[in-house]
C-alpha cells in the first residue's frame, strides 16, 4: 500500500546513481531485460514497422484494385481480410496503410516535439519577456482542444498529407514545450549552467551543448508519447474525413467508409481497428516502461 | 556498554543489521548495531552519510519492513519490535514511540492545518474528544514555545516558518509523551540561529521528559551540547561509543580522533591553514566485511587491521570501540597537519585591491511575468548598498544566513546575475555587468566554485571535457595539448589521470567538488568566488577541500571570495571577514577583530549560536528573537532591530546605524558605541554547557 | 478578499487568451490560405461568382478591419448567417451547444467520480491482481480512439444484441426523455474514453502522493490506514486531479466531434465537421469561438476548484 522509499540516496550504489550516465544500449538493454511490457510494446512496434515496410511488397492485392465480382465478401482464402464494396481486398489495404499512418505520426511527432524543444528550452534560457511571450502564444495554441486545432488548420489548407503532419506538429508543439520547459527551468538553474555563462558561452551554446544532452531521457518519453498520439489523432482525422482521401488505404478513412455496412460486412472496420490500437498499444507501452525506467513521473499522460 | 541507572532500558538494539535490496546487489546499510538507552536520557547517534545512521532511526521505528532485510533485536521497553506485525505497531507509533524527521517542510501535509495534524494524533491514541484535544494541542503548541498556539494552529504549514515548523513536528512527536523519542537531523537545514532555538528546546525538554531520546546528527557540536552518551558510527558499525565528555576528551578509535581533528574550530585562531583531512573515502556498502573498515584510511592500521574483523573492545567502564590497537590512538590535537607548500614566485604588493564592490544594489520583483504585470509583487531587496574590496591573495569571506543576500553579491561579481545599481571593478576599472560583455582576458581571472557538487558539473560531460572546456575557450590549449594539460590540472587536485574519462556520477562528492576546483583554476584566475564550497560536504571531505584551497592559494597567490554560512570554516579559512544582514553590513574586518569583542549584536548572536566542541564558549548565549525577516518588507532604521537583543532605543528604529571603522580596519554598524558594546559583550560571559 | 483578487486575476487572463484565440482562429482560417472565396467555392468557380462572393463577405476590406467587424458582432450576438444551412448562426451554433452538453456533462459526471475511485482502489492494491488489471484495460482503452469504441460498441450491443439504437439521427424536435435511449451509446463511448485517460492519471498523482515523506511522517504517528489514506494522501492525490479534469475537458470536445459522427448526434461537433466539410466559414469561426470559450471557462473553473483546496494558493 505505502510506497518503500528506497534505498537512502547516499547509499546507492556508487557509479551511475541514476538518470544521470544511462546510455541508449543500456536503457534499451534494461527494459527488455526488466519488463515484460516493454517487451510487448516493442514487439508491437517492430511488428508494425515491418508493415510500414514490407507492407506494400507483401500485401496479396494492391490496395486500388477492384474485384467487382467479390464485394462485401468474407474473409476467405482468396481475400484474406474480406472484401469491401468495390471487392478491395481489406487485409492489403491494412497493410498498405501502413505506410502512411506510421511515416505521417513520425514526421508529426518529430516535427511537434522538435519545436516544443527549442521553444521549452529557448523560454527556459532565456526567461523575461521572450519567455513570457512563447508560452502566451503556447497558451493560446491549446487554448483550443487538440482536435479542433487540427481541424481548423486543415480546413484552410486541405487535406494533403503535408498538411496534415504540419497541422499535428502544431497542435503538439504548445504540450511538448510546456513538459520540455519544466525541464529545462530545473536546468537552468543548475550550476553548471552558471558556470557555463560566467564562462561568456554563447546562449546557443548553452542550450544545445549543455542543457539539450541532459534533457534527453524526458524528450524521448515525451517522443513515444506523443507518437501514440499522433496515431489517434491522425486516424481520428482521417475518419473525420479530414485526412487522407478516397481511395487513399489510410486506416482511419477504412473505419469511416466501413461504417455504413457494419451490419453486413463488420470485418471491414475490425482489421484496421485493431491496426490502429495495436500501434497505439505498443507505443503506451513503451512510453510508461521507459519512463518508469528512467524514474520520471510521467504515467498516465497520454494527452 | 552503556551505564543504565536507573532501571530497565527504553531501548536496546542488539547486532541490528539492515541491508537494502536493489538492482546491483544487496547494499549493507547497517552492519550490526547494538545500542542501549535508558529512560530520561539523551544518546547521540552521529556519523557522516553513508554511515546508516538514518537508517538505524527507521529501523529502531520499525518501519524499514517493507524496503529492507531487517534483523536482530529492536527492544522497545524489553518487546522485540522487529516482524511486529504493523496493526500492533501502530499502538505503539505515535503513541510511545514518537519520531521528529530532517525536513519539517516535507514531513508536513501541505493542505491540513498545523493544529489539526497535531489533534489527530490525540484523537487516534487517546481518545479524546474534539474541544479536549484542542486544548491539550494548545498547551503542547505553547511547550514548544510558538508564540500565540491559537493563531498558530490555524495555519498551513507554508504560512510558517522552518524553525515554526520544525516546533510543530516536536509538539506532534510529545502529543502522548512518548517513552522513546527519536530525532533525526531535526536542525539540518536550519539557519544556525534557529537552529540554536531548536537545540535549546530540545535541551530544555530532555530535562522535562522521562523519555529517552535518540538523537541522530552528523555535527559533534550538537552532540556535545546535548547528548550523555554518544556513538560514532562509520560505514555501518559503530567505531565507538561511550559518555560523550569522555568520548571527546580521550576517543579510543582512531575515526574519533580523525573526526574531531578535522574540525575547523570557532573558538580559536587556526594555527595553520591546513587541517589533518581524513583521506580516501567509505568502503563500498554493497562489500562482505572481512576486515577494519576504516583500515584503507588509518594512519594506524597494521597488517591485522587489513586481514581481520575488529571486535568490541571494552576501552574504560562504559566506553568501548571497535579497533584493535586502541590504546595506540594518540588524543586530538596531537596530529600535525601538513604544512603548506612554497609560494611560487612573490606575492605582487599592488596598491589597488584586485576586486572592488561599490556601492552594490540588487532588488528584484518577488513574481516574475504576468503576475508582476497584472498584479504589483513585492520588491525584493537582496542586496542594499553593499561596497568591499578583495586584495591580492587574500580571503575575504562573506558570511550571512540565508537571505542575507550573500549568494546575491557572488553572482553579481561573477556576472550571473545583473545589479540593479552600484559598480563592480576588477583593478580599479569598471566591468561590464554581463559576462558575455567582459574581455576574454578578464572572464579568465575571475572564476567561480560552487556549493552543490551534484550539479556542478554537466552530468552529461566526462571530466576531462569539463576541466578542458575553459582551456580552450580562453584559447590556453589545443586538441593535441589538452589531455595532458587537463591531466596535470587534475593532479594538482589531488586525483589521478584516470578520472579524465569518467562522468561525475562516478566521482564522489568531494571528488566532483576538487574537479570544479580544477576547472576554476584552469586557467590560473586570478580571483576565485567560492559560493559555500564545503557546505554540502562531509566534516572529513569539507576538511580535504578546504586544505586543497588554502594549498592552491599560498602557490598561486589568487584571492577568494569565500560565501559561506558557517562561521567556523570562516575563522579558519579568511582573512577578513563581512557579516551581512538583510543585505547590508552590519560588520567588518580582520577575521580574528570580527570573532573578538566588542561584535555588532547580530554577529554576537551568531557566534552564540554555534554549536561548539569546547565545554566554555568565549560568548554568552543571547539568541535572536521574533520571526525570521520578509526581505520584501524591510524594517525602517536598522534592519535588525525587530530581532535585536540589545536593541537601544526608537533611534534603531529611525536611522540607519552608519559603518563606523576603527583605524584597525574593524568597522560596526550599531548606534551603540563601541566602547559600550565591548562593556556590555565581556561583562557576564556566560559559559554554555 | 484574496479569492477575489485570484478569481479577477484569472477572468483578466481568460480575456486575453479568448483575445488570442480569437486572432488565431480568424487568421487561420481567413488569412492562411489566402483566399476565403476559394476556399469556399472551389477552383473552378467562374471570377464573377468570386468577386460577388468576395462583395458579400466584405473581403476586399482589409484583414484587420473585417477582424474587428467579427468580433465586434460576435460580442454583439450578430453572429451571421450559415453559407450551407442558410440560417443564421447563433440560434444554430447555441441549440447544438446544448446538445453537446448533454453528452458532455453526462459523460463527466458519470466518469469523474468513477475514475477517482478506481484510480484510488487501485494504488491501495498497488502491483495486486486489481491494480494490474486496471493498469493494463486502461492502457487499452486509452490506446483505441473513440470512432473505434462507438463502432464496437454499435456492433456488439447496437447490432449484435439489438439492445440500443445504434445511431441516433433524431428529430431535433424531440424531447429528452424520448431520445434517451439513443444516447446510451454514444455517453458509454464518451464515459470509457474518459475513465480511462482520468483512472491513469489519478492512479499516478495518487503514487507521487503516496512516496511523500508526509505520508511516512503520518504512518508514524499511528494513524490508521484509511486516515492516512482518505485524509493525508487523498486531499493531496485531488489536487492534481482537478487540473486533470481541466485537461479531459479539451480531450472529451475532442471526442465528443469523433463520437457525434460516429451515431450522427447533432451536436456542435457534428456541426462542425459539417461547417469544415462544406467551407461554411461562419459557422466554422464562431462554432470554434464557442467551443474555445467552453474550454476555457472549463479551466478557469479548475484553476478556482484547484485554489479553494491548495491552502498554498488560498492563502
Amino acid at each position: 500500500m505505502f510506497a518503500p522509499l528506497g534505498v537512502p540516496a547516499e547509499l546507492a550504489p556508487g557509479p551511475g546513481a541514476r538518470a544521470a550516465i544511462w546510455r541508449g544500449a543500456e536503457v534499451a538493454w534494461a527494459l527488455l531485460l526488466g519488463s515484460p511490457a516493454a517487451m510487448v510494446g516493442a514487439l508491437l512496434l517492430v511488428i508494425h514497422l515491418g508493415l510500414a515496410v514490407f507492407g506494400p511488397a507483401l500485401a496479396p492485392y494492391h490496395f486500388a484494385q477492384f474485384n467487382i465480382l467479390h464485394t462485401l465478401e468474407t474473409p476467405s482464402r482468396d481475400f484474406l481480410g474480406g472484401t469491401d464494396q468495390f471487392g478491395r481486398d481489406q487485409l492489403s489495404r491494412v497493410m498498405w496503410g501502413a505506410r502512411s499512418t506510421l511515416l505521417l505520426a513520425t514526421a508529426s511527432t518529430l516535427l511537434g516535439v522538435g519545436l516544443g524543444v527549442v521553444v521549452g528550452m529557448v523560454g527556459a534560457f532565456y526567461r523575461g519577456f521572450v519567455d513570457e511571450l512563447l508560452m502566451r502564444i503556447m497558451d493560446a495554441l491549446m487554448a483550443l482542444p487538440a482536435l479542433l486545432l487540427a481541424m481548423l488548420l486543415l480546413t484552410t489548407v486541405g487535406a494533403n498529407p503535408v498538411y496534415v503532419a504540419l497541422g499535428i506538429g502544431v497542435v503538439f508543439m504548445p504540450r511538448s514545450a510546456r513538459v520540455v520547459r519544466g525541464i529545462a527551468l530545473s536546468l537552468a538553474a543548475a550550476e553548471f549552467i552558471d558556470a557555463a555563462r560566467a564562462r561568456g558561452e554563447r546562449g546557443l551554446y548553452i542550450i544545445f551543448a549543455e542543457m539539450l544532452p541532459n534533457a534527453w531521457a524526458p524528450i524521448i518519453v515525451e517522443l513515444t508519447i506523443r507518437f501514440a498520439y499522433a496515431i489517434l489523432l491522425a486516424t481520428s482525422l482521417g475518419f473525420l474525413g479530414l485526412g487522407a482521401q478516397p481511395p487513399a488505404p489510410d486506416w482511419g478513412l477504412m473505419i469511416n467508409e466501413a461504417l455504413p455496412f457494419l451490419a453486413q460486412a463488420p470485418w471491414l472496420a475490425i482489421l484496421p481497428a485493431a491496426a490502429i490500437s495495436s500501434s497505439v498499444v505498443g507505443a503506451n507501452l513503451l512510453g510508461d516502461a521507459l519512463s518508469d525506467l528512467l524514474a520520471l513521473r510521467r504515467r498516465g499522460e497520454t494527452l | 556498554m552503556t551505564r543504565a541507572p536507573g532501571g530497565e532500558p527504553v531501548l536496546a538494539v542488539r547486532d541490528l543489521r539492515v541491508t537494502y535490496r536493489t538492482g546491483a546487489g544487496p547494499v549493507r546499510a547497517v552492519k550490526g548495531v547494538s545500542l542501549v538507552l535508558p529512560p530520561g536520557r539523551v544518546l547521540g547517534l552521529v556519523g557522516e552519510s553513508g554511515s546508516g545512521k538514518s537508517t538505524v532511526a527507521l529501523a529502531v521505528m520499525a518501519a524499514l519492513e517493507s524496503e529492507a532485510e531487517v534483523t536482530g533485536e529492536v527492544r522497545f521497553r524489553g518487546e522485540n519490535l522487529i516482524g511486529k506485525p504493523e496493526r500492533e505497531l501502530r499502538r505503539l507509533w505515535g503513541r510511545r514511540l514518537a519520531m521528529v524527521f530532517q525536513d519539517p517542510t516535507s514531513t508536513l501535509n501541505p493542505v491540513l492545518t498545523v493544529g489539526d495534524q497535531l489533534v489527530e494524533v490525540l484523537v487516534e491514541h487517546e481518545g479524546r474528544g474534539p474541544a479536549e484535544a484542542r486544548a491539550r494541542m494548545l498547551e503542547l503548541f505553547a511547550a514548544v514555545q510558538l508564540p500565540n498556539p491559537a493563531e498558530i494552529a490555524r495555519r498551513y504549514p507554508h504560512q510558517l516558518s522552518g524553525g515554526q515548523q520544525q516546533r510543530v513536528s516536536i509538539a506532534t512527536a510529545l502529543a502522548c509523551k512518548p517513552a522513546l523519542l527519536v530525532l533525526d537531523e531535526p536542525t539540518t537545514g536550519l539557519d544556525v540561529t534557529t537552529e540554536a532555538r531548536i537545540l535549546d528546546l530540545v535541551d530544555s525538554l530532555r530535562q522535562r521528559t522521562a523519555a529517552g531520546i535518540l538523537y541522530i546528527t552528523h555535527n559533534l557540536g550538537v552532540i556535545a551540547r546535548l547528548a550523555d552518551e554518544v556513538a560514532v558510527m562509520y560505514a555501518g558499525e559503530i567505531a565507538e561509543q561511550g559518555p560523550v565528555g569522555a568520548v571527546f576528551a580521550r576517543p579510543r578509535h582512531p575515526y574519533t580522533v580523525a573526526l574531531l581533528d578535522c574540525l575547523p574550530r570557532i573558538d580559536r585562531p587556526p594555527a595553520t591553514r591546513l587541517l589533518p583531512a581524513i583521506e580516501g573515502t567509505l568502503p563500498d556498502p554493497r562489500a562482505e566485511v572481512c576486515a577494519c573498515q576504516f583500515a584503507p584510511r588509518c594512519a594506524l592500521a597494521q597488517e591485522r587491521c587489513r586481514g581481520e574483523h575488529p571486535g568490541w573492545f571494552e576501552t574504560a567502564p562504559g566506553q568501548g570501540a571497535r579497533c584493535f590497537y586502541w590504546e595506540r590512538v594518540p588524543p586530538p590535537g596531537t596530529v600535525r597537519a601538513p604544512a603548506l607548500a612554497k609560494p611560487r614566485g612573490r606575492a605582487s604588493t599592488r596598491p589597488v585591491p584586485l576586486l572592488e564592490v561599490v556601492d552594490l544594489v540588487h532588488h528584484y520583483r518577488q513574481a516574475g511575468g504576468l503576475t508582476a504585470m497584472l498584479g504589483r509583487a513585492p520588491i525584493v531587496r537582496a542586496v542594499d548598498r553593499v561596497s568591499l574590496g578583495v586584495v591580492p591573495a587574500e580571503t575575504l569571506a562573506v558570511v550571512g544566513e540565508s537571505g542575507s543576500g550573500k549568494t546575491t553579491i557572488a553572482r553579481c561579481v561573477t556576472g550571473v546575475l545583473q545589479p540593479t545599481a552600484g559598480e563592480i571593478k576588477v583593478d580599479g576599472r569598471p566591468v561590464p555587468r554581463r559576462p558575455a560583455a567582459r574581455p576574454r582576458k578578464l572572464r579568465r581571472r575571475l572564476q567561480i566554485v560552487f556549493q552543490n557538487p551534484d550539479l556542478t558539473l554537466n552530468p552529461r560531460r566526462t571530466i576531462l571535457e569539463a576541466v578542458a572546456r575553459p582551456l580552450r575557450l580562453f584559447g590556453l590549449v589545443d586538441r593535441r595539448t589538452r589531455r595532458s594539460a587537463a591531466a596535470r590540472l587534475l593532479e594538482a587536485v589531488g586525483l589521478e589521470p584516470r578520472y579524465l574519462d569518467l562522468f561525475p556520477a562516478q566521482l564522489s562528492g568531494g571528488q566532483r567538488q576538487r574537479v570544479a576546483i580544477a576547472r576554476a583554476f584552469a586557467c590560473r584566475p586570478d580571483l576565485v568566488v567560492c559560493d559555500e564550497p564545503t557546505s554540502a560536504l562531509d566534516v572529513s571531505v569539507q576538511a580535504t577541500v578546504l586544505n586543497l584551497l588554502a594549498s592552491l592559494q599560498a602557490r598561486e597567490h589568487t584571492s577568494y571570495l569565500f560565501i559561506s554560512h558557517d562561521l567556523s570554516v570562516v575563522r579558519h579559512i579568511a582573512n577578513r571577514v563581512v557579516v551581512l544582514y538583510l543585505g547590508r553590513i552590519c560588520e567588518a574586518g580582520p577575521t580574528e577583530e570580527v570573532f573578538a569583542p566588542p561584535w555588532h549584536p547580530y554577529t554576537e548572536v551568531l557566534l552564540s549560536a554555534v554549536p561548539s566542541l569546547s565545554a566554555t564558549s568565549v560568548t554568552g548565549t543571547i539568541r535572536l528573537e521574533g520571526p525570521a525577516p520578509n526581505p520584501a518588507v524591510l524594517p525602517s532604521g536598522c534592519p535588525f532591530h525587530p530581532r535585536c537583543p540589545r536593541k537601544l532605543g526608537p533611534i534603531c528604529e529611525r536611522e540607519m546605524p552608519p559603518l563606523v571603522t576603527t583605524d584597525r580596519g574593524h568597522a560596526i554598524a550599531c548606534h551603540i558605541p563601541r566602547a559600550d558594546l565591548l562593556r556590555l559583550q565581556t561583562a557576564a560571559p556566560v559559559p554554555v554547557s | 478578499m484574496r479569492v477575489f483578487v485570484f478569481v479577477g486575476r484569472r477572468l483578466l487572463l481568460l480575456a486575453l487568451v479568448m483575445a488570442i484565440v480569437s486572432v488565431l482562429i480568424f487568421g487561420i482560417v481567413q488569412i492562411l490560405p489566402g483566399d476565403v472565396a476559394v476556399m469556399i467555392l472551389g477552383t473552378s468557380a467562374t471570377p464573377a461568382d468570386l468577386a460577388s462572393l468576395r462583395q458579400k463577405l466584405g473581403l476586399d476590406r482589409p484583414a484587420a478591419l473585417r477582424y474587428a467587424d467579427w468580433v465586434g458582432d460576435a460580442i454583439r450576438g450578430e453572429w451571421g448567417t450559415s453559407l450551407l444551412y442558410q440560417v443564421p448562426v447563433r440560434p444554430l451554433v447555441l441549440e447544438r451547444l446544448g446538445k453537446s452538453a448533454v453528452l458532455a456533462l453526462v459523460a463527466l459526471a458519470v466518469a469523474v467520480p468513477l475514475a477517482i475511485a478506481l484510480g484510488v482502489l487501485s494504488t491501495l492494491r498497488r502491483n495486486h491482481f486489481l491494480d494490474q488489471a486496471v493498469g493494463l484495460v486502461t492502457l487499452v482503452a486509452v490506446s483505441v480512439p473513440e470512432f473505434i469504441t462507438g463502432t464496437v460498441l454499435i456492433l456488439v450491443l447496437g447490432l449484435q444484441f439489438g439492445l440500443l439504437p445504434p445511431s441516433s439521427l433524431i428529430d431535433p424536435r424531440a424531447s429528452l426523455w424520448s431520445i434517451a435511449p439513443s444516447l446510451v451509446l454514444p455517453t458509454l463511448t464518451l464515459v470509457l474514453a474518459l475513465l480511462a485517460h482520468m483512472t491513469r492519471m489519478t492512479r499516478a498523482s495518487m503514487l507521487d502522493v503516496l512516496e511523500k515523506p508526509y505520508i511516512r511522517a503520518a504512518r508514524l504517528k499511528g494513524l490508521r490506514p484509511r486516515v492516512v489514506i482518505l485524509r493525508h494522501a487523498l486531499r493531496n492525490a485531488l489536487l492534481p486531479t482537478v487540473g486533470i479534469v481541466a485537461i479531459n475537458v479539451g480531450f472529451l470536445i475532442g471526442g465528443i466531434v469523433v463520437v457525434e459522427t460516429v451515431f450522427a448526434y447533432p451536436g456542435l461537433g457534428r456541426l462542425m465537421v459539417d461547417a469544415v466539410n462544406h467551407r461554411d466559414v461562419p459557422v466554422i469561426q464562431m462554432a470554434a469561438l464557442v467551443i474555445a470559450l467552453t474550454y476555457a471557462l472549463a479551466n478557469l473553473a479548475a484553476d478556482v476548484v484547484y485554489a479553494y483546496l491548495d491552502p498554498r494558493i488560498r492563502y
